[in-house]
């Protein structure tokens, strides 16, 4: 400690406080105190955003109390009636919470299995493509739509899917698949199906970054043994490409099934209409319609708790199984 | 025997290029041409687009739909809204990121862990929509500007792109910095913020999409207050009031498709669409190699 230059911020590893256990306790507290005002600036540039990230991010986790009141935004806090599990048992006993969690269970493995899959595929294919100008035009394209919002996305797919000269529906019909033009936005039983496909059109192409990246790191010399032993391309695509990125894969696969209940309710609202309310109410929907507009606020919070305690379970679990088996942590 | 199996090989291979070029080509045309209808309608005279059959050509060509929408003041307050959030929340947001970034990268910091730690976890624990909403009312952030500049300054995922680029960089350069005199806010300014060119303007990116897309804060926090409006509500708006059976009591008598009877709602959409995707449209191709590369980073560390 006493080796510091005069001047320079300290040049001292982590393991150098225990070294000096030597030296008395008073001594220790003392150059804690000494580094810290060496490290002044370093503190400067920090504590403002971690006060921020405090105000910002924890006090809302603070509010989670209102969920065991009878909330009334008038009064203070120790004024408020505390009531115990009142809302969730409440919560538990409404058919619309039912509703709205298996909306969301629908539309998230749905978007889990089809947007999980599709890029995968896509980034192999695109890797394939030999003219060069071609595929980095096809990369550039596909990034598009990820950087529009879901405002314009739910626009367009709702444009594209009309009745009255809608792209879908001129195509169907003009190659006899079907007669009238059907009625998407307005058939609950499409809406699903809807929410998915736009996902996987938005997304589809930036989610196959990280794969392309992987793809990248894979040995040139396994393809070049394959070629010379007589291997086809969906041979080299199965058999090199498909394993190269298997850790990528697995490691995304999970870190989504963490987020399997956070889906957001974005597309829900902005695609969703009141024909079609049975199959788009998701979870943080339903607690935004029957919390805060209506203004039972602990209500909605007991569903925002319920929403956040099913998520972290599951992100916890699919961490401990894949600690388990791939003997390293992904958070 | 090894020749006919190696022509096989090849004719098999050319069979299959030829499917994947084909197969691209549908995935460029399925991306593309929503937008370029999108474009096409907007530019067609809106009485004449009523007929329906505009592909991505226009039948009647006209700039009248964009001279309409630019005439209601609603547009005209979203826009500079939108513009202002995003070049202050994309500053604010950069500087935050990288100067916690930089603290959190030297290994001497005793608040590292702890730092470290701390913002971790807000990555993945979220009070929710009512807890944050009561939040903003008791800081009176509601019904002011602010609610969309000051919730979202720190965010963990930018604070970890950038703090592990920072450790690729050589070390030796602070070192040799500080030997001659300079303090901890001098390195990270004159030679941290240089080096990190590339992943600041990945994080720049992201963090102005974010800004100019985000319609929800306008919303929940400023649906009241028509001053605050931004581009994407004022669409949003204008998509909802005119699908079928609406989504919730959401149609609101101000908005631009009643004060504009002249010209068809779908024509409106149709341009404001344009006018909210373009600038977007015209600045991700360029920052391609940097997002490619921030988006590896990012996903290699969390």
């Amino acid at each position: 400690m006493e080796t510091l230059t005069p001047g320079g911020a300290s040049n001292n590893k982590p393991g150098a406080p225990a070294a000096d256990a030597t030296a008395g306790k008073r001594f220790k507290k003392q150059s804690f105190w000494r580094t810290a005002l060496q490290q002044k600036y370093l503190y400067l540039m920090s504590l403002p955003f971690v006060i921020w990230a405090f105000v910002f991010s924890y006090l809302p986790l603070w509010g989670w109390t209102m969920a065991f009141q009878d909330f009334k935004p008038a009064r203070g806090f120790f004024d408020q009636k505390w009531v115990g599990f009142k809302h969730f048992q409440e919560l538990f006993t409404d058919d619309r919470f039912y509703l709205a969690l298996r909306n969301t269970l629908a539309m998230s493995v749905m978007g889990l299995l089809v947007g999980f899959v599709v890029p995968i595929f896509f980034a192999i294919l695109l890797n394939e493509l030999r003219g060069m100008v071609f595929k980095r035009f096809v990369q550039t394209v596909s990034y598009l739509p990820h950087f529009v919002s879901w405002v314009v996305v739910a626009g367009i797919v709702t444009k594209m899917l009309s009745t009255q000269g809608g792209a879908i529906n001129e195509l169907l019909v003009g190659l006899h698949i079907i007669k009238e033009p059907i009625q998407f936005m307005a058939q609950g039983n499409w809406f699903w199906y809807i929410v998915t496909a736009s996902d996987v059109w938005k997304e589809m192409g930036w989610n196959t970054i990280i794969y392309l990246a992987a793809i990248t790191g894979i040995d040139p010399e396994l393809y070049e043994a394959s070629r010379v032993d007589g291997a086809s391309r969906y041979r080299q695509m199965w058999h090199i490409t498909l394993p190269g990125i298997r850790t990528t894969i697995s490691v995304l696969f999970i870190m989504s099934i963490g987020h399997l209940i956070q889906i957001g309710f974005e597309k829900q609202m902005l695609l969703g209409n009141n024909l079609v309310l049975e199959y788009s109410q998701v979870l943080e929907l339903y607690a935004l319609q029957y919390g805060l507009q209506m203004g039972r606020f602990s209500y909605g919070t007991a569903i925002s708790i319920f929403n956040s305690v099913v998520s972290l379970i599951l992100l916890f679990t699919v961490n401990g199984i894949f600690k388990k088996v791939s003997k390293e942590s992904i958070m | 025997m090894a020749a006919p199996k190696a022509f096989n090989a090849t004719r098999g291979d050319k069979v299959f290029d030829i499917c994947n070029v084909i197969l691209m080509s549908l995935v460029l045309i399925v991306t593309l041409y929503p937008f370029l209808n999108v474009l096409a309608i907007s530019l067609n005279d809106s009485a004449d687009s009523v007929r329906g059959g505009i592909t991505i050509i226009p039948r009647v060509f006209t700039f009248e739909n964009y001279q309409q929408i630019f005439q209601y003041d609603g547009l005209i307050t979203g826009l500079r809204n939108s513009i202002i959030r995003t070049v202050a929340g994309t500053l604010l947001g950069l500087l935050s990121a990288s100067m916690l970034a930089y603290t959190l990268s030297r290994p001497d910091f005793q608040a590292r862990k702890f730092t470290s730690t701390f913002l971790v976890v807000t990555m993945y624990v979220t009070g929710g929509l009512i807890p944050v909403y009561i939040l903003f009312r008791d800081l009176h952030l509601l019904g002011t500007f602010w609610v969309y500049i000051l919730p979202g300054i720190v965010s963990a995922f930018n604070v970890i792109v950038i703090r592990s680029f920072i450790d690729g960089l050589p070390y030796a350069l602070q070192e040799s910095a500080k030997l001659d005199g300079a303090n901890d806010f001098t390195i990270y300014w004159r030679i941290i913020l240089p080096l990190c060119k590339p992943v600041l303007a990945t994080i720049a990116l992201f963090l102005a999409v974010g800004q100019w897309n985000s319609w929800f804060d306008s919303y929940l926090y400023n649906g009241s207050h028509a001053e605050w409006t931004t581009l994407q509500f004022e669409l949003m708006k204008v998509l909802q009031s005119t699908q079928q059976g609406g989504s919730g009591g959401m149609v609101n008598p101000n908005n631009m498709a009643e004060q504009m009877k002249q010209i068809s709602p779908e024509a409106i959409k149709m341009a404001i669409t344009v006018v909210v995707t373009v600038p977007i449209l015209v600045v991700y191709p360029f920052l391609q190699k940097y997002f490619v590369s921030g988006m590896t980073l990012g996903a290699v560390k969390s």
